[in-house]
Parts: structure tokens; sequence; C-alpha cells
């Protein structure tokens, strides 16, 4: 009998439930375009062509409101990746620190680390946003309180000024040459990490131990800084000057970009410390006896012998942090950072009308961006996992 | 991929579903109840008070409607909608009517599918700023930190005045007024833009009210109305012609106290005897009774009642009448003849 026969059974039980799926999203499908048009609605995407109409305050490209909904969009898209990014980076410093840490021997340190995991873990990423903006705006002073003979605040070193509005710091301006200073830092960079990288392959080869530090730090420095003065000092500062309501020149990092940006570390980071303690337990205590014996010092033995094994575990849980991060930063509209939540799914989608079409997008745009996220961390994890032989 | 776009349009035609309802009139009477879109709080307009009961402009405009179609002024389910939410919530018959601040524009009225049926109170842009500031006029603003509600027709006025005026600002979006207020109070923005009722309901919320001043400028036209989703033209006159019943009510000094009296018997002025029913059969040609306006002015008085109750000089808000006077007193406020 076929029915008895085990594979023929699941693919015919498999293929149904198929048929069956099928035919429920073409329902849901028929429904919409059905409903749409009784409403008198259509789909369309044509409001994303025309302007805007709408300012933005955080651009990292040029946009006005005479720009169309498209560009808003955009705006939004890079904003919602400003955010994600910081934030992904903090929330993995603080994570690493905060989960060895908390398997210090020190006592008060592992106690502080368990207790910095289990407050910020438990109380929603939103309370946290809302907390550190209002912080940000009650404590901070207003760009006013810095004017006059008799201001009430000043700037530190006459380059930073924390205001409620946000920090002002100085911003680099690339003059002639500037982007060629830039460059040789950057291949500095590359540098450090070739040396470092040889040094590691004499130390396997040849046994012999180069010292690294001094050299990398010389590295880091002297070049771009000897590129810096033979160009003639190309980079300038621009410093941020009280002028008129508010600060003027220099780099505004807004409230609410530093807001979400630390909750959404603060918070993450937590859930990434809980997962690195996992790891780092994961891997038997043996090992780490066993370097110690070798006469391996405790840092060598976490760097050399028990994070590369704790990573394999701990990637994949890292990976949903950072989704998690990106989806969470949808928040932003709770402090007013215009994310693209915040323009494509909130102004745009508000002034148009067209909802449907703003949450298709929405929807697309975070698919994407996730899926991305999730391909380039597998590559990674594939990349580091051990290697069976 | 699919699945999950298709998940979210399942939500959304879900939303819809109820759109293709024909006669809302029909569905009111069935259900008993008038489900009516308000704000989220915004004193004077519609907000609940100490017991919990809604009341404003707003709110009377709703319990009105009810009155004239269902006998009973308190049959009205409100139901607070964000300025984000508002739109779809009435585009999928969720809500009956909507009487939520909402300023007439082209666009709503055509693009968006929605009737309004009329206006129940002029506004206008406004800027709110401490006195400290020493600002005179709007155009003192350049480079100032505006915040701004968004989702609302004042984000779109506030570009075009900055930008017609050449000067820059930096705008500070916020979700809601008393988020707002905090932001602005705490100096994280110089100025607080919105439509200058709201803004006047706003500061009579502040600590010392009296350190903030609404500056002269009005740099919009704000008609707020009621509106009805497009399509069902009866339920929209009977919604229109509730609120003329409470304009034209006062204008012909027809009270909360003496509508009793006026409907008992046809007296002196012929269009208040067509208006309260006792001549022509005026309220059967929207299909409801005789006394349909009677009910609708006793609810909450006629517009002047409702006004001077709610934001008018006696109240926290303290509004003068303005634009939102009657015609024969100055103001724009004319309804259309009841014959």
């Amino acid at each position: 009998m076929l029915l008895s026969d085990t594979r023929y059974r699941s693919y015919t039980f498999q293929f149904i439930a198929l048929l069956c799926l099928i035919a429920a999203v073409a329902f849901l499908a028929r429904n919409l375009m059905n409903n749409l048009e009784a409403a008198g609605l259509n789909i369309s995407y044509s409001f994303l062509n025309s302007a805007s109409g709408y300012d933005i305050n955080q651009r990292p490209i040029a946009y006005d409101s005479q720009s169309t909904h498209l560009r808003a969009a955009i705006v939004g898209i890079l904003n919602t990746l400003i955010v994600a990014v910081l934030a992904c980076v903090t929330a993995t410093f603080l994570g690493v620190a905060a989960g060895v840490l908390r398997l210090s021997n020190n006592w008060i340190v592992a106690r502080l680390m368990a207790i910095y995991v289990e407050a910020f873990r438990n109380i929603p990423v939103l309370i946290w946003i809302l907390i550190i903006f209002s912080i940000l705006t009650m404590s901070l002073p207003a760009p006013n309180a810095f004017r006059g003979d008799d201001a009430t605040s000043s700037m530190l070193f006459r380059a930073f000024a924390f205001t409620n509005r946000g920090i002002y710091t100085p911003l680099p301006i690339m003059g002639p040459g500037g982007w060629l200073v830039a460059g040789v830092f950057v291949a500095s960079l590359i540098g450090i990490w070739l040396f470092r990288k040889w040094a590691t392959k004499k130390l396997f080869d040849e046994g012999r131990m180069i010292a690294t530090f001094w050299p990398s730090v010389a590295l880091f420095f002297i070049p771009a800084l000897i590129a810096f003065f033979v160009l003639g000092m190309p980079i300038t500062l621009d410093y941020p000057a009280l002028k008129g309501f508010n600060f003027q020149g220099g780099l505004q990092i807004r409230g609410s970009l530093i807001a979400l940006w630390l909750a959404l570390s603060v918070y993450t980071g937590a859930f990434i410390a809980e997962n690195v303690r996992a790891g780092i337990q994961a891997v038997s205590v043996g090992q780490s006896e066993a370097a110690a014996s070798l006469g391996l010092r405790p840092r060598r033995i976490m760097n050399l012998v028990v994070l590369p094994q704790a990573l394999r575990v701990i990637i994949p849980p890292l990976v949903s942090q950072y989704l998690n991060i990106t989806k969470n930063s949808s928040l932003a509209i709770a402090v007013g950072y215009m994310d693209i939540t915040g323009t494509l799914g909130g102004i745009t989608l508000n002034q148009t009308g067209r909802a449907i079409e703003c949450v298709l997008l929405l929807m697309a745009f975070y698919l994407v961006i996730s899926l991305s996220i999730s391909t380039v961390m597998n590559l990674y994890n594939n990349a580091i996992k051990l290697r069976e032989r | 991929m699919k699945k999950t776009v298709f998940l979210g349009a399942l939500t959304i035609s879900g939303l819809l579903a109820g759109a293709a309802a024909a006669a809302t009139l029909d569905d009111v009477k069935a259900r008993g109840k008038l489900n009516c879109g308000v704000t989220t709080g915004l004193t004077g307009f519609s907000e609940p008070d100490a017991s919990g009961r809604w009341e404003g402009l707003d709110a009377a405009v709703c319990r009105a409607v009810a009155a004239a179609v269902l006998s009973d002024a308190d049959a009205v389910e409100f139901v607070p909608l964000t300025a984000k939410t508002r739109f779809t919530s009435l585009a999928s018959g969720e809500i009956d009517m909507m009487a939520r601040v909402t300023t007439w524009t082209l666009s709503r009225d055509t693009d968006l599918k929605f009737d309004f049926v009329g206006i129940n109170y002029y506004d206008g842009q406004g800027f709110i700023v401490p006195k400290a500031l020493g600002v005179t006029s709007a155009k003192d603003l350049d480079g100032a930190t505006v915040c701004i509600q968004t989702g609302t027709t004042t984000e779109l006025n506030l570009a075009d005045f900055f930008r017609a005026n050449n000067i820059s600002y930096e705008p500070v979006p916020v979700e809601t007024d008393d988020e707002a207020a905090q932001q602005y109070l705490a100096g994280a923005c110089d100025t607080y833009t919105t439509d200058a009722s709201g803004l006047a309901a706003t500061r009579a919320g502040f600590p010392t009210p009296a350190d903030h001043v609404v500056l002269p400028e009005i740099i919009s036209k704000e008609p707020l109305g009621p509106l009805v989703r497009h399509g069902d033209n009866d339920w929209a006159d009977i919604v229109r012609w509730s609120l003329n019943a409470l304009i034209a009510a006062e204008e012909y000094g027809v009270t909360q106290a003496n509508v009793e009296d006026k409907a008992a018997s046809s007296g002196t002025n012929p269009e208040v005897n067509r208006l309260l029913g006792t001549e022509g059969e005026l309220g059967a040609m929207m299909g409801l009774d005789k006394d349909w306006a009677k009910r609708a002015i006793a609810a909450s008085g006629n517009y002047g009642e409702i006004f001077e109750r709610n934001l008018g000089v006696n109240t926290p808000i303290g509004l003068a009448r303005g634009l939102n006077a009657q015609w024969t007193n100055g103001g724009l406020l004319y309804s259309p003849p009841f014959r």
C-alpha cells in the first residue's frame, strides 16, 4: 500500500499543507483587493515621487521639504542604520565585557555585573529609552544657559557643549589633501593588522615572540601625523559656537539619538552578556585548567583558549540580538528620532494616507535588513566554527 | 518573505472589511450607539472630565448627532484616536463619524475619500514662546528649535512658513500635546507650534501661564470640522445638518433652556418653527422624525452655549469668539437656511 509508505505519506501531507497555505494566501490577497476596491482605494506608489512637504532634523544626506517622499524614506533608512550600527557595536563591547566580568573571581565585580544584567534586561527597552531621554532633557542645561557673561554653564575644553538638545562636538573639516591623511591613517590600521598577523605566524612557526604593543602604537600615530604635517595641516576642526537660539557649527549629536543609542546598547548588552557567559561556560573547565598548567596567564587563557571556542556558541544568539536592536530601533518615534518608521511609516503615511503601501514598504525594508544581517553573521559563523576533521 | 507581507495585508484587510457597509444610519440605529472618533484628550475639544464623561466642543457635536438619530444624547461610544490612527479608523468603519480637531483639506476630502460636513471651529496655527526669550514675531525665529506634533497639517505649514520667509529651523517631532509641553517647558525647544486654540489650552495647563506668550502670526488656515466616510451621502447630510442646527439655534436664540418651550408650539419665527419641527417636514427628508433638531439642541445647548462652556473667556482656556462668532456678529459661522 502506498499509504503505509512513510516517504509517500509525508510528501502527500506536505503537498496538501502547501496547497492550503497557497489557498489561504490567495484568499487574503483577493479579500484585500476586493475591499480596497469597494472602499474606492487603489494601491499606488506614485506618492513616493511627490514633494514630501515636511522637514527632518537629522539629515545624513541633503534633504529639504521640497524633496520627495522617497528621499524622506531614504533619510529614514539611513537614520535607522546609523542608530542600529552604533548600538550593535556598543552593545557588543558592553555585553562581552559584562559577560566576562560576571565570571570574575572578584566577588564585587561579579555581583555588580549580575545586577547590571538583571536590572537592564528585565525592564522594557521603551522604558529605558524614555528614562534616558527624560534625564537628558531635564538634567542638562538649555543652550540659553551658556549665554552671557554670567552664564550658568560653560563648554568643556571650549569644544564640547552638553545641552538638553544634544551634545555638540567639533567636526573635522577636510581641506585639500585631507582625505590623503585619512587614507594614510586607514593604511596604517591595515598595517597594524598585517603586522600582528605576521607576529602570530612567527610565534606559531618559529616559537619566537615578537613584542607587538609599541610597534602598533607607533604605526597608529606616526604615519598619519607625518602626513598631516607634511601636507600642511589640511584637516581643521569646526568648533560649535552659540549663535542665535542654538549652537551652530560643529557636529550635533541629538538627544533623541543618544537616548535611543544608549538605551538599545545597555538593554541588548545585558542579553549579550548572558550569551557570552553561556558561551564561556560551555567550554569545559578542563581546558582552562590545562592551559593554566602550561603556565598561561588568565588573560591569555581567555583570549587564546576559551574565547575562540566560546565564540561558536555565542555567535548564533548574537545574531538574533543584532536583529533585535535593528527592529527595536523602530521605537525611535517615542523620542522623535526620525528613523524609517518615523518618516515613511509616520509622517509620510499620515500626510498621504497611503497606509497599506507604506506599511508594505516598511515590512519589506525591515525584512531585507534583517535577512542581510543574518546572512553576514552566518557567513562569519561558518568561518569561525569548529572544523571537524 | 511573501508570507510575512501577506500576514500584514491580512491585518489591513481585516481593518478595511467593514468599509463596504452601505447605510451608516441603519448600522447606528441597529447598534443603538454612535461610534464617534475624538482626540485622546485635548482640553476644550474632547477630554474626559473627573467623572470620565467626555466634554468639549467636539464631544458636543457627537452628542448632538446621537440625540438627533438615537433620541439619546448619551448613546455615544467615544473612540479616542491619535493623529496617526484617526483616518484608518474612520475609513475602516470602526467609527461612524469623527469630530477630532481635524483640518478640512482638499486631499483629505478627495484622495483619502472622506466628506467634511462643516466647520465647528475656525483655527489657525500659531507659536508659543517664553516671554524671557524676547521674541515678538515668528519671523524672528531664525535658527530656533521648534517642537511640533507629528502627523498633522501643522508640520507641513511649518515647513512652508520657514521656507517662504527664507529662515531656518530645527524640528523636534513629538507624539502628543503633553510630550510637547514637557519638552517646551524643559527648554529642549524654543517654541511649540500647533493650532492657536491648542496653544491656549496647553498654556492654561502650565505652572505659570503668564510667562509664555502666543506670537501674533497665524501662519495657516485650520478649519476644523467633523467628517464622515465618502459615499454615504444620507449619513453625511444628517451629521452636517445636526451641526448646522446647533449653529442656527444660536443665531435664532434657541437655547438649551428654552428649546422645549419653543418646540411645544409654533412661534413667530418661521425658521425656528421649521428647525424645531413645528412647521414643515424637514426631519422626514433626512429619514429622521420632526423633533430631531430639538433633541440635538437640548443635548448640550446651542453652539454659543457649548463654546462658552468649553472654550470661552470664563474657562481656563479663555478664548474669545473671534472668527467663531455668528456672521451677524462679525464671525464666520453661517448656517444655510432651514427650509
